[in-house]
């Protein structure tokens, strides 16, 4: 514990000491949340506040900065010795990772919240109940974890931190063809079945139907997505970090 | 024995890195791993601290085999690697308690063990700097300390002292001597052959992935001959001249001739020349250097 609990604490300070990973994780989804609000945003008719329609979609854009940050700082360390010296020392050097992707999330608890507050200043008023927030917020940590578990054994497995950083992008990309920053039916019909069959478009309907109290259409859809790719990325980041002993 | 291999082959692909190495160093010794780039000396290093595994023979580290019980034989080492295993963006102080705390050391007794080395090394003064700004030297010290937090019985370094200037070198070196003393066993790389000569009971050369010496420095030394005394001449006339009358081989205005290194040879080729009304400009005395022998078994061009 006391192991996890020191690299938990080691990941933490270098995201903090790290200005381009503040710069990309926090005050980047702010910029494009007033990109999204006050640009954009007076275009989109097609919905009735668009300040509350775009806010789901930023915190998951956020999600993907987070992601592709947690890819880089796994890269470094594989790169580096630092990783060779934890693993000949008798611990659990797994827990390396632990640390990055414990700090993965508290960085986007922050930049979350930092968005969140930001959103308010622009106008941003859900009628979300607190138990909808909880929920909304809840989801949210999910497909954190699940992406941070994902992007973590991406990192392992990445050659430089320039092509973890690609992995970034595509995951960038991906909130973009969905319902994050317009409503699905103003999109042509082709790219409209690929938007709606994404794993981002349920969590961010599901977060956006929390927020701004409308029924949850898509079900169990959404953490069934996160839960889901959890599972499946937290055993591949260990079979891929055990993986490179064997070279 | 404390590390002992028998056969230990790795290959990557075609490449055969390692080929049936049999390797024994007694605990409380220095063994000194030589060889030029690429001979395996680092590969070797990664399969005894367990970060690679061998593809055929085995490793005993302690008793313990290193593919079967790593959790063992990691109980046992610390690895300084080749290039500095550091946070550049934590203190050296920082750097340290983290190695103190993953080393399951309690909270004060982590900040008091962190002081202690900050001393030892002479750290103290950059000890809150971010490890980024430190000079190649600092690095490497600082590099030396995380791997003695806890005290290991064996002790990997790769490569101590490459790049570091002669001050930081000897530094290293005192440390290095101090660790002997406290009994830990050294096992080094090392590309200098000084450092070879003055640190390691034992130099074992690998060229290749093969072992193609292993004694002591003046075993190795005795091996490629004995001393030899150079003779510097005005002239390559006079030297041709010279060449008759002591023998020897010559190099321009230079002739070498194979010696005992006593004052009476030197004497005696002296008095040959003069005598003959030869004089030689200089006179130096060489005695074989673990260069020669480096050069000798490797085939490396000098
Ligand atoms: N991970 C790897 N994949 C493929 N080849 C490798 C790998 N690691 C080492 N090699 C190859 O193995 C050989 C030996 O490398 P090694 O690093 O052990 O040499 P070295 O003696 O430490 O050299 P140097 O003095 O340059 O540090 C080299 O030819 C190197 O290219
Ligand atoms: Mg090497």
């Amino acid at each position: 514990m006391t192991v996890t609990l020191t690299l938990v604490g080691r990941s933490v300070r270098l995201s903090r000491r790290n200005l381009d990973l503040v710069i990309m994780s926090i005050v980047l989804p702010v910029m494009m949340m007033a990109l999204f609000v006050y640009v954009f945003g007076g275009a989109v008719t097609a919905v009735e506040s668009y300040v509350n329609y775009v806010v789901p979609g930023i915190l998951v854009l956020c999600t993907g900065y987070g992601a592709s940050s947690t890819a880089m700082a796994v890269a470094d360390d594989m790169g580096r010795g630092v990783v060779d010296r934890f693993r000949s020392m008798p611990i659990s050097a797994f827990a390396v990772l632990t640390g990055h992707v414990t700090a993965s999330v508290a960085r986007n608890a922050v930049a979350t919240s930092a968005v969140v507050f930001a959103a308010l200043l622009m106008g941003f008023r859900p009628p979300a109940s607190p138990v909808a927030w909880v929920l909304a917020m809840g989801l949210l940590l999910i497909y954190v974890l699940a992406l941070s578990w994902l992007t973590a054994g991406f990192g392992v497995v990445a050659r430089s931190v320039e092509s973890a950083s690609m992995f970034g992008f595509f995951m960038l990309f991906l909130p973009y063809l969905s319902s994050a920053f317009v409503p699905v039916s103003t999109m042509p019909p082709w790219l409209r079945v690929v938007s709606e069959h994404q794993p981002v478009t349920p969590v961010i309907e599901t977060v956006r139907a929390l927020l701004t109290g409308s029924p949850v259409t898509s079900g169990w859809l959404a953490p069934a997505w996160s839960g889901g790719l959890l599972v499946v990325a937290f055993p591949l980041a260990v079979w891929l970090f055990r993986r490179i002993s064997q070279r | 024995m404390i590390v002992e291999t028998a056969g230990l082959t790795k290959r990557y692909g075609e490449n055969t890195v390692l080929s049936g190495l049999d390797l024994k160093v007694a605990e409380g010794s220095v063994l000194a791993l030589l060889g030029p780039n690429g001979a395996g000396k680092t590969t070797t290093i990664r399969i005894l601290s367990t970060l690679t595994r061998p593809d055929e023979g085995s490793a005993r580290i302690a008793g313990f085999d290193v593919v079967r019980s790593p959790a063992a034989v990691r109980g046992v080492i610390s690895l300084t690697g080749q290039y500095a295993a550091v946070d550049e963006e934590q203190t050296g102080r920082e750097n340290l308690l983290m190695i103190a705390r993953l080393r399951r050391f309690r909270r004060s007794a982590a900040r008091v063990r962190t002081s202690e080395l900050l001393e030892r090394f002479q750290l103290p003064d950059v000890a809150d700097r971010r490890v980024r700004t430190y000079s190649g030297g600092l690095r490497r010290r600082l590099d030396l300390a995380m791997s003695l937090v806890a005290r290991p019985r064996l002790l990997f370094l790769d490569e101590p002292t490459t790049g570091l200037d002669p001050v930081s070198r000897t530094t290293m070196w005192d440390a290095v001597g101090d660790l002997v003393r406290e009994g830990v066993t050294i096992f080094l790389t090392t590309q200098y052959l000084e450092e070879a000569d003055r640190l390691a009971d034992r130099i074992v050369v690998l060229d290749n992935g093969n072992v193609v010496a292993d004694g002591t420095a003046d075993a190795l030394k005795n091996s490629v001959g004995g001393a030899r005394l150079d003779l510097t001449f005005p002239s390559c006339e006079d030297a041709a001249r010279a060449h008759v009358l002591v023998g020897g081989v010559t190099d321009g205005p230079t002739v070498s001739v194979p010696s005992d290194g006593s004052a009476t040879h030197l004497h005696r080729v002296l008095d040959d020349l003069l005598t003959a009304g030869v004089r030689p400009d200089r006179v130096s005395t060489h005695r074989p250097t673990l260069d020669d022998v480096f050069t000798t078994l490797t085939g490396a061009a000098a």
